[in-house]
């Protein structure tokens, strides 16, 4: 259609000096608004940042001093704890999800529907919700003060679970019936023909469940028992509230917890979005 | 990412509906019948993990919580049992009204300044070209960043001397100086600036799905019937974006009960209480206080919030797929 509507504003076809102008002002406005507080704490985290009046997007001199300080206050450690968790746990759920989709979306089996239920109410079970009585379960089975105890709650995601399960539905089966005919078993089946083609389902589970398990807070301060298993995202209250530590240091560790998620949001964007809009929203 | 717990995806929540796979396969299974125990436990085996999981993480904590919110629980004393004393108590307590309060205060004010100011963003972002994407892209940049890190970079910002960087930014336009985070008045607002800095831009992209799907003959129709650009936005684009708005609406209001982590690191429920909400106070009561029997009810409470309101998302997302279909 040769029209100018192609948004629901309708002015993305005018060309006047005017129209150029204003909606330049407005992209500066949107991206100083919400990207300006993360750019700010970029360039604080590289210059001297002596107290938080004076961070600052334009002066200020180069200087990697905070990071060699924060490293000094162990931020490294920190964030190996939290590559750590971030690793094994989303290894675990996208196995975890992967093996119960394939039930799922592939067999028959009676409970089924109650299976699925099960699996949908979870989602309003939060960590949060559960708290209290988790932290006493996780102590009951040995899970405080090791990160496994961060690692082995992510293991399952009804989000990931459903996800997968939507998808291999959507996989002919033709192609696995073929398989069985050679002779192939359900592990065979599952490992060499279903999971091959799984794997544009695998980019949007594997980047939600990396920004999922990276923000996660409160079951690492559930789990931690002292500073050795802090992830970063912990540490940093910690760090916070080190009268030696100077809001460079800070930001600097914060950058650091930042960078990760953001990065792994570039990278997979395309499949991030395909997560986000495909039925709107995970809660 | 505020990408815990409940609601799920509107195609996700169905699959079970599909003709033909939900019903059991009564032949095949009839005939293979006896020596087909091994097939029959093969569905079971690739579920373990994820049930294993759920069960000692979800389920069993669940029990547990129910069972202590009716006991007084006493280490190494034995619980005693108090029937619905810890809920009688909990909803009598002035602090956790005033949290309850404060709780629905944020989810609702979050919540609704999120999906206005996303809608908004959605609006003033539409379109396909390039530097449409970078802008929309910077702008989502909040949405992933760990809210840790989003708690420590707006307490740098918001630092309340009158030279803090809101505070000179208030400034130029001749407002402030603000105590923000460390004044009482002041502090739930600053808190929930934060929310609606984090949430807007999320909600911005499925907005902007939304309007992709908006059939672009119905401008064309309205702008040849002599529509202006507000008629036109509320006539076409806004009915089309109904439902958007209704799960939108119900899914950050639940995830706005159960706020945790931004209160703990922003204000931990200071100054005097202005922002204690009712996770941080559950938080309190039952890891700094000890007293899990009414931590324990307060967790039910908010659960039979999240379940309740989770019924009406369901039945919203039920009307409005039978609405496209």
């Amino acid at each position: 259609m040769a029209s100018g509507f192609d948004s629901a504003l309708g002015f993305s076809g005018r060309r006047g000096p005017v129209a150029v102008v204003a909606k330049v002002v407005v992209y500066t406005i949107v991206v100083a608004i919400f990207a300006g507080p993360l750019l700010a704490l970029m360039v604080g985290a590289f210059t001297r940042v002596p107290d938080p009046t004076s961070l600052s997007l334009t002066s200020g001199e180069f200087t990697l001093d905070n990071f060699t300080r924060a490293f000094d206050r162990g931020v490294l450690g920190y964030l190996a704890n939290s590559f750590i968790v971030v690793g094994g746990g989303l290894l675990l759920q996208i196995a975890v999800s992967v093996s119960a989709a394939y039930s799922l979306a592939r067999k028959k089996f009676p409970l089924m529907k109650l299976v699925f239920l099960l699996i949908l109410s979870t989602m309003m079970l939060p960590e949060e919700v559960l708290a209290i009585p988790l932290s006493l379960v996780l102590s009951e089975v040995n899970l405080t003060g090791s990160l496994l105890g961060m690692i082995v709650p992510v293991g399952a995601w009804a989000f990931s679970i459903l996800v997968m399960t939507e998808f291999m539905k959507e996989i002919p089966v033709e192609l696995e019936e073929a398989a069985r005919l050679d002779g192939a078993g359900d592990l065979r089946v599952f490992w060499s023909v279903v999971l091959p083609l799984c794997r544009p389902a695998l980019g949007v589970i594997g980047i939600f469940g990396f920004t999922m398990i990276w923000d996660q807070y409160l079951l690492p301060l559930l789990v931690a028992t002292d500073a050795q298993q802090f992830t970063l995202p912990l540490a940093l209250r910690t760090l916070r509230s080190d009268e030696e530590v100077g809001v460079g240091v800070l930001l600097a560790a914060s950058l650091l917890a930042l960078l990760p998620s953001v990065l792994a949001f570039l990278a997979m964007q395309r499949q991030f979005m395909r997560g986000l809009t495909s039925g709107a929203v995970k809660g | 990412m505020q990408a815990t717990g409940s609601g799920a995806t509107a195609t996700a929540v169905r699959p079970g509906r599909r003709p033909g796979q939900s019903a059991p396969p009564p032949a095949r299974a009839r005939r293979a019948g006896r020596f087909n125990v091994k097939a029959a436990l093969i569905p079971w085996l690739f579920l373990a993990p994820a049930l294993v999981i759920f069960a000692m993480f979800k389920f069993w904590p669940m029990a547990q919580a129910v069972k202590m919110s009716l006991y007084e629980v006493r280490p190494y004393l034995g619980d005693r049992w108090v029937g619905l004393d810890n809920y009688r108590q909990m909803l009598t307590d002035e602090d956790f009204l005033a949290a309850i309060g404060h709780t629905i205060v944020l989810a609702v004010g979050q919540t609704g300044g999120a999906i206005v100011l996303g809608m908004g963003l959605a609006l003033l972002l539409e379109g396909s070209a390039r530097h449409l994407w970078v802008v929309r892209t910077a702008a989502f940049l909040p949405t992933v960043a760990a809210m840790a890190v989003v708690a420590e970079v707006w307490r740098i910002l918001y630092f309340p001397a009158p030279d803090g960087a809101v505070n000179s930014i208030l400034g130029w336009f001749g407002a402030g100086p603000s105590q923000f985070l460390n004044g009482e008045d002041s502090s739930l607002l600053s808190v929930m600036a934060v929310g609606v800095w984090r949430g807007a831009p999320y909600d911005m992209m499925i907005f902007l799905a939304g309007l992709a799907g908006v059939d672009r003959n119905l401008y064309e129709a309205a702008a040849v019937d002599g529509a202006n650009v507000f008629r036109r936005i509320w006539h076409v684009t806004f009915p089309a974006l109904r439902p958007v708005f209704a799960i939108l609406f119900t899914l950050a209001a639940i995830r706005g009960l159960r706020v945790f982590t931004e209160i703990f690191l922003l204000t931990n429920g200071g100054p005097n209480g202005a922002t204690e909400v009712m996770m941080t106070l559950i938080y309190k009561l039952g890891l700094e206080r000890g007293e899990l029997g009414i931590a324990a009810a307060g967790s039910m409470l908010l659960l039979a919030a999240t379940v309740l309101l989770t019924v009406v998302v369901r039945a919203v997302q039920a009307r409005s797929s039978r609405q496209v279909a």
